[in-house]
Order: structure tokens, then sequence, then C-alpha cells
């Protein structure tokens, strides 16, 4: 076992880790957020998408000890205020982005920083941007629509 | 009513959960001493068992238990058929289903063998490498046009051959009719499908409470009540002993249907043995093996017709896969059969199929369920009609539709829900019309397409219709209940996998009891809530889930009616529910709010009158006499790169009736979703087994599902004709998307390569495909 000092959605942890343990376990099983869903476990489906030091990445593809130091966050910093939705998620509503929303976690996460980056992405951009996420249930459209929405909201807050 | 809500695109009920990742997922659920669980599963298609030795897997530290078929007892036994043999005359049905763990033979690569409990999942995976296990290979049958030569192994060895089930159904007489034919076109067409690949996998958490003798179990089913009622058969409980608990569900599609897997047999049976809750969910690998498919039929069809393009006939024989074990009866090859014909008038049909198992993963339902395989065979038949006889294709397809005074429509042969076939309602013209319309059809044919090849681009349009039968029985129910604050409940028996259950049948309840929608809370998937109903599949939720809903919600309208006209001292149609309260028509000022009334229908003193009931709350149940048939109209034009062999989707229509539509919002995703599956089945993804029964395509990096970049923006027309069989006038839509794509697609992508003279008749393509057939039509292999 190896201990861990891990910043994660602004609260620090100091856990004991066995070395082969997944990132996308720790955060599930250690720390009980349970928002960052696994899909594949191989890297490809992007459904545990988080962010670590800011830059979206996939926790099934890293050990939660590479994350002693780091700060991560995840789909819960957004908000657990059902009343008050963060825009990409009001957007994703509003569009009726996500169906059974087991995807949607990692696609939220891919898109905070998008949308930091690219205020006002063109569709293309936006399809580019979501290849690292598979959604099996929407076929994109509506996810497209919604990051559209989403970057209209963020500009007018 | 003030406001009706059904009709409306209003935005869900249950996604500011999904959105800040606080729905329960079955994966979620975690338990004080939960043990985890892995399967040991064959790694050979077809072999014996000879030995199996635990003793150094027990050995490590962490693992618990471990068990095999041995150990199971009287448990052991082959899974309860889900869908019985319909009764149609003279067929074959072979009945052979999955046990719960492979004992003596193993019958397919990923067939569970041994399951693993221990502290943690890792250790759990650690373990299955420490197990001994002594198989003698046999060869495996795995090719579905000689799994019946003399030659072939058994895969079921007291069976003669491997023939699952032989069916041959008729309408009218085609070999007759057939004689007066001015054309006759026979081809041969492979149409193959892939796995739903749901992005979450399967998953099973079980708990037995030795003190309350009750099993809790959350399940990803779509079917939480036949599990229920199943589970407590096999294991000696009554069914007030099982709960099965259908939280979220990642995704559905068919194969999270009441399959009784070999994981949902031994989980719970582990809980209670040990005593210890036990969670085992699928990794993706598990799931591209253990998850049913749908995969191929071959078929060898016939079509006859007049000079003018009228279709006389058609003669369908075909091969279908089963796979290792057929639990869910003959779903998928009657679907096939029953959705051949389409929108068209046929008088004339012979069609046969013999069911084979295989040394695969077993197959059932995957959204479209069979259709798909009919659908491309008689829309490619009618586009090689078209190009013989000199007629357009769009218009070939319009001489033959059935018209709208033909219905009821008969189609005489027996469907999946076991009677004949019937198309409720339908006025397929108008569809077919603006499919043409959106798509400038014949602006694309004249001017369009000439244009562009002449610019030496290689682009092609399709177009297809077809039926989809929805919304069968037998039936579903729900309890509707205004509670003390004026919200109100709903508790139905049929899962939720994503399609805004929570949403559409809100928006049924608020228009009967005149509250909002918000206000309006679904609960599906628990059995100890709802106790009966099937499950939501063959796209019925909204159907008769839907129409159950609306009987229970005008039953609690009436009680508020009369008990609030009992307490304002009026009658009831003085009366009108709006906003959440019950008020005077003509004066909005004297109301009793629902949730005073509420409590009020709830006395703790005094006395009732004989025969009432507490409480504003109602029970009842809704069952179609037969499904409702939806159609549609899909076309798409395409550009095939010359170099790659890539194909673009430069536009993508869809023209759809489906009845009246609850939420055209929901409506218009389920499309949107069901095309993105038609179009990873036409060109992305193919389940590729090796010649030992390997499936080598086991990682989704192998097996594509589309991306952002891969789906085009669907444009999406509607059409309405109600179905006559359910007071909300509502045909099922959850399918349809999936169901004609793969036609559309070899025909437009045929268009575009016309200079090279392909046929297309299987799917699905792929570049590489695409490339082998234009040198096999140039004659260059």
């Amino acid at each position: 076992m190896i201990q861990i000092t891990v910043i994660v959605n602004g609260i620090t942890h100091t856990l004991q880790v066995e070395p082969r343990l997944l990132l996308s376990d720790f955060l599930r099983q250690d720390l009980g957020l349970t928002g960052t869903h696994v899909g594949c476990e191989h890297g490809v489906c992007g459904s545990c998408t988080i962010l670590f030091d800011g830059d979206a990445v996939r926790a099934c593809l890293m050990f939660a000890v590479q994350a002693n130091g780091h700060e991560i966050t995840t789909v819960e910093s957004l908000t657990t205020d059902m009343e008050r939705l963060h825009p990409i998620q009001r957007a994703f509503r509003e569009t009726h982005a996500l169906q059974c929303g087991f995807c949607t976690s990692g696609i939220l996460m891919t898109l905070i920083p998008f949308l930091e980056k690219n205020p006002d992405p063109t569709e293309a951009d936006i399809r580019q941007a979501l290849t690292g996420n598979l959604c099996r249930c929407t076929g994109y459209q509506h996810i497209v629509a919604a990051v559209q929405r989403a970057a209209q909201l963020q500009q007018k807050p | 009513m003030a406001t009706r809500y059904f009709g409306q695109r209003i935005q869900r009920n249950e996604d500011p959960r999904l959105l800040t990742g606080q729905a329960l997922f079955v994966d979620d659920v975690m338990l004080p001493r939960l043990a985890h669980i892995a399967f040991v599963r064959s790694p050979h298609a077809h072999a014996l068992i000879h030995r199996i030795d635990t003793k150094s897997a027990l050995k490590r530290e962490g693992v618990i238990a471990i068990f095999t078929a041995e150990d199971l007892g009287d448990y052991w036994q082959p899974a309860p058929i889900v869908v019985p043999p319909p009764p149609i005359q003279d067929m074959t049905f072979n009945k052979r289903t999955q046990p719960p763990l492979a004992k003596g033979k193993a019958r397919f690569v990923g067939e569970p063998i041994a399951v693993i409990v221990a502290e943690s999942r890792y250790i759990a995976e650690d373990a299955i490498r420490d197990m001994q296990i002594e198989y003698e290979l046999l060869s495996p049958v795995l090719d579905i046009e000689h799994a019946l030569d003399a030659n072939q192994p058994l895969i079921h060895d007291d069976l003669p051959d491997n023939l699952g089930a032989h069916v041959v159904q008729r309408k009218g007489d085609y070999d007759r009719a057939a004689q007066s034919a001015d054309l006759i076109i026979k081809r041969r067409f492979d149409y193959d499908r892939g796995t739903a690949a749901a992005i979450e996998n399967r998953g099973i958490v079980a708990s037995w409470d030795t003190r309350d003798q009750r099993l809790t179990i959350w399940d990803t089913t779509q079917a939480p009540v036949p599990i229920r009622n199943g589970l407590a058969k096999l294991l000696g409980l009554g069914e007030n002993q099982v709960r099965v608990i259908a939280p979220f569900i990642g995704g559905g599609f068919g194969p999270k249907v009441m399959m009784f897997y070999q994981e949902e047999l031994i989980v719970p049976w582990v809980a209670m043995h040990l005593g210890r809750p036990v969670k085992w969910i699928e990794d993706r690998a598990e799931n591209f093996v253990g998850t049913s498919h749908e995969r191929g039929q071959v078929h060898e069809s016939e079509i006859a017709l007049t000079a003018d393009g009228k279709i006389i006939g058609v003669k369908d024989t075909f091969i279908h896969d089963c796979g290792a074990y057929i639990p869910y009866g003959l779903t998928l090859p009657l679907n096939t059969q029953c959705t051949l014909l389409g929108c068209y008038d046929v008088q004339h049909y012979t069609t046969e199929f013999e069911a084979v198992f295989t040394n695969k993963t077993l197959v059932a339902p995957y959204r479209g369920a069979g259709r798909q395989h009919g659908v491309f065979v008689m829309e490619r038949l009618l586009d090689i009609a078209a190009k013989e006889l000199g007629i357009d294709r769009a218009e070939i397809r319009r001489r033959n539709l059935i018209p709208p005074d033909a219905f009821p429509y008969h189609n005489e042969i027996i469907y999946q829900d076991f009677a004949p076939l019937v198309y409720d309602s339908g006025n397929y013209e108008p569809s077919l019309d603006k499919a043409l319309e959106m798509i400038d059809y014949q602006d694309f044919i004249e001017n369009i397409q000439p244009q562009l090849k002449a610019e030496g681009r290689y682009v092609g349009i399709g177009i297809a219709t077809y039926v989809e039968g929805t919304g069968i029985g037998p039936y579903e129910g729900a309890r509707v209940q205004v509670m003390g604050n004026g919200k109100v409940s709903v508790v139905t028996g049929i899962g939720t996998q994503g399609q805004g259950h929570f949403t559409s049948f809100a928006q049924i309840v608020a228009d009967q009891l005149g509250v909002e929608v918000c206000d309006v809370s679904i609960t599906t998937g628990d059995t100890n809530l709802f106790y009966w109903g099937a499950g939501t599949f063959a796209s019925r939720g909204a159907v008769v889930a839907g129409n159950a809903i609306n009987e229970a919600a005008k039953d609690v309208r009436q009680k508020i009616l009369k008990l609030a006209a009992e307490k304002l001292h009026v009658t009831e149609d003085e009366l009108e529910l709006t906003q959440g309260v019950v008020h005077l028509k003509h004066n909005p000022n004297i109301f009793i709010a629902l949730g005073d009334l509420a409590t009020q229908a709830n006395p703790l003193r005094g006395a009732v009158k004989p025969g009432t009931e507490p409480g504003l709350e109602a029970t009842n149940y809704f069952g179609p006499e037969r499904g409702a048939t939806a159609n549609g109209v899909h076309a798409a034009i395409v550009e095939v790169d010359p170099d790659t062999f890539d194909v673009h989707i430069l536009r993508y229509v869809v023209v759809h009736d489906c009845g009246n539509v609850i939420n055209p919002l929901i409506l218009d995703g389920q499309i949107h979703g069901g095309t993105a599956q038609g179009i990873g089945n036409a060109f992305y993804e193919k389940l590729v087994y090796d010649d030992q029964g390997h499936l080598l395509s086991i990682s989704l990096l192998d097996y594509l599902l589309p991306n952002a970049m891969n789906i085009p923006h669907i444009e999406i027309g509607h059409e309405v004709t109600p179905s006559p069989l359910n007071p909300l006038g509502i045909k099922g839509a959850g399918e349809a998307g999936a169901i004609p794509v793969g036609p559309v697609f070899a025909q437009a992508v045929e268009d575009a390569l016309s200079e090279f003279g392909v046929e297309i008749r299987e799917i699905p393509l792929s570049p590489s495909r695409l490339w082998e057939l234009v040198q096999q039509a140039q004659g260059k292999v």
C-alpha cells in the first residue's frame, strides 16, 4: 500500500492505496464519487473522463498513485444542486442531449476545458471535440446542439 | 384542461439527477461487507470440460469462495425459456437454454464455467489465472450455412443435428401466382448485425437478508418483474421475498431484457449461499462475448412482378443464427418474416427459415430485432426490380404501397405476439412524398447528381420504407397516487434505459390531473413498488405502460372530482382541475388543493361509507388486442471517396409516423439514436470471428461504434396516423430509426458507384469491403 494525497473537487484526501488501483476505481470506490462512470476500462468510450490539473483525461487509464500531488475535478464539482445547474448542464437538459445519461458525465468533463478554450466553436469543432466520447443513445445531434447552447449561455451569463 | 402537455417538447424530469452524477446505476450500489465476483469463462468455442481444479485459486489471499456447476446441486438446470414458440403449424422448435454454469461442455467462448468470490474484483480476477481447467477441444460449428451438414459436430448431443427451429409461413399461393409474372428476380442476401454495446455494461448486486428472509437484487435489466418471478421460483422463494430493482440503466437496446443470463442466475444464488452481499459488474471484454448479439442471416429470396412494377408475390428462405442456446424463442426470425413485406400490398408470400445452433454467443433482440434483415431483403429486391424494369426507385415503391383505405391490413402470418399479423392503421404515401420532398429527390437525380458526377464525384441517393410492429401486449399496469404534498406519484413495472419515461408518462398524468409535469414523479423498475408487468422491449413502453398510466390517472381524476364535489357541495361537472387544485369552474377562488384533498381522503377518525377506498389513488392496467404498426421512410445522399472508399453521408432524412406523439423532443432523440445505430451496423460495426470461434473484435478499438464525426445531421419529418388500438392513439418509436438504414445505405452507395456496376447484397459494408466489391464487379478478382 502506498500513501497518496490528492485534491479532488477542492478537498484534500490522504489515503493508502494499492499501486495497481485504477484512478477510476479510486474515485468511485474509495471516495464514493460515483458520478464518474466506467464503460470500457481501455480508454475508448470516454465515460470516465475527469479533469487532471485542468485537462480532460481518462480516469480508467491512470493509476490512483499517479494522481499523488495532483488536482482532480469530477462531474460532482459542477454542482450537486439540481435546482441550480451549471450552464453546460442546463444546455444539455434544454436540448435533450442525454438519454440514458451514462456517458454524460464524461462528456460534460470533456466540454468544460473545450469551451474554455473555444468559447464560440463551429459545429465541426464540436464534433471533433466529441470524438473521444462515445454515446450510444443520442446519435450526437442533440449533444452538438447542447454545446452550441452552452457556448451561448456562457457568453451571456 | 387549461394546458395540454401531451404533444409538447418538454425537457426531462430525470435529467438533473443524471447531469449531476447523482443518478443511481447498478455499479453505484455499495453495501457493507460487499464481496465481488469474477467469472471464469470458456476460452474455447466448443470443448469438453474434464476437470476443474480450484485448489490453488482458493489459496489466494482474499478469495472467499469458488463455485462450479457441481456445487450448485439441484439449482443447476437450464434457464427458463423467456419466449415460448408460437403456435405455427408443423413447426420444429428445439428448446435449449443456457445453464447457470457450463457442466461437462462449453458451447461458446465466454460461457461461464466457474464463479470466484473475493474481497475485491482485483483479487477475484487474479484468481482466474490460478484456476486449472482441463479441456478437450471439439471442432466448432461456426458457419450457419453448414451447421446442418451431416459431418458437423453436435452442439447439443441429445439432438440429431444443430437445428434450433424450422418454420414455414404462407399468405396466398406464391408458386401459382408467380406463374403469371412478367419478371422474377432471385438473389442471395447476407445481413449481419453486431452487438448493442450499451455504454454501461451489465451488472448485478444481490443481498440476502437472513433475518428478514428477503433477497434484494439490483439488476441492469429492462424487465425486472419477469426476472423477479423467475428467480423466486428457481430459488424456492415466494415472489414477496424477492425484490428486483432496475435503477437507472445505461442503455438497454434489447440485450438487457429478461434473458436469465447465467450471471443473473448465479449472483443471487451466491448471495444467499454465502449470506453476504455480492456484486458482479461486467467488463467490456465480457460484454462482447457474454451479452447477447444479434448477428446474421443468409437469405435466398425471390420476387415476382408485373411489367409495370406491381408486386405479385415474394418467396424468401433464410438461415438464422441462434448461437449456442435459444432462450428468446423465435422472436428474431419471426420479426424478419413479419417485417419483410413492409409498407407494400403483397398478396402472395411464402417465407421459410431454419434457425441453427452455432458455437457462438447467444442471439437475442437488439434494437430492430430481426426486422432489419427482412427490410433489407425487400428493399433491395425492389431496387433491383426497378433497374430491370426501367422504373424509378421511388416510383416502384409508390405503386406498391398499401392504400390508406385498406386498413386494418391483414398479412395473415403469425407475428411475435403469436397472433396473425394485422397492421392497425397507416397512410404511407404522404410519408414517401414528404421524404422525397425533404431530400429534393427529383432535383438531385435530374440536376445535382449529373453535375457532381461530371465533376468526378461519386454521389448517390437511397430511399427505403419500412414498417415497425410496436406496442405488443400482453399488458402493463400502473398505480397513480396524489400525495399529501400535492405531488403525484406514479409507479409502473417496466424498466427505463433512457427513453424519457419520467417525463413522457408525467405529461400524460399532468393532463389528466391538472398538475405540472415536474410535479409528477415516476418510478419504474422496482418490483416492490409495482408488482405486475412484462417489461421494456418491442417499442412497447409508451404504448402499453403509457396507456395503463392514462387509465389509472383517469380513475384518480374521478376520485378527485367525486370527493371534491362532496366537500364543496357541488356536482362533479361544476369542477375543474388546474395547477394542482380542484376548483369551481365559475369561481376559481373556491378550491381545494389536491394535497389537502388527498389528506382528507385518508381520515384518521370517524366512519366512512361502505366501499370507500382511502386516498386519491388508483391502479389500472392496459393490454392492447394486438400491436400498433408504425411506419417511415429514410433517404440519404452519400459520397464515396474513390481512393479510400470511405463513405460520407451528405444528407440524411427521416420521415416517421408513430401516431400521436407524447413528446416530440424525446421522439427526435429516439430517431437520432436509432439511426446512428443503423449507420454503425451498415458501415462501422462488425463481429469478427476466427476459424476456431474466437471473437477477434473484442474491444471498442476493434469493434467501431460511430463517433460524433461519423453520424450526420439527421433531418426529421413527421406524419401522424393514430392507432385505433389504444385510447392515446400512440404507436411505439424506439426501434424505428435503426431499421431501414442498411438498405438506404446500400442503395445510395450502389448509386454512387453505378459506373462500376456493383450490386450490393450485404451488410455491413466497410471501405475495404466496398473496394473488394468494386474489384469483383470489374472482374479483377
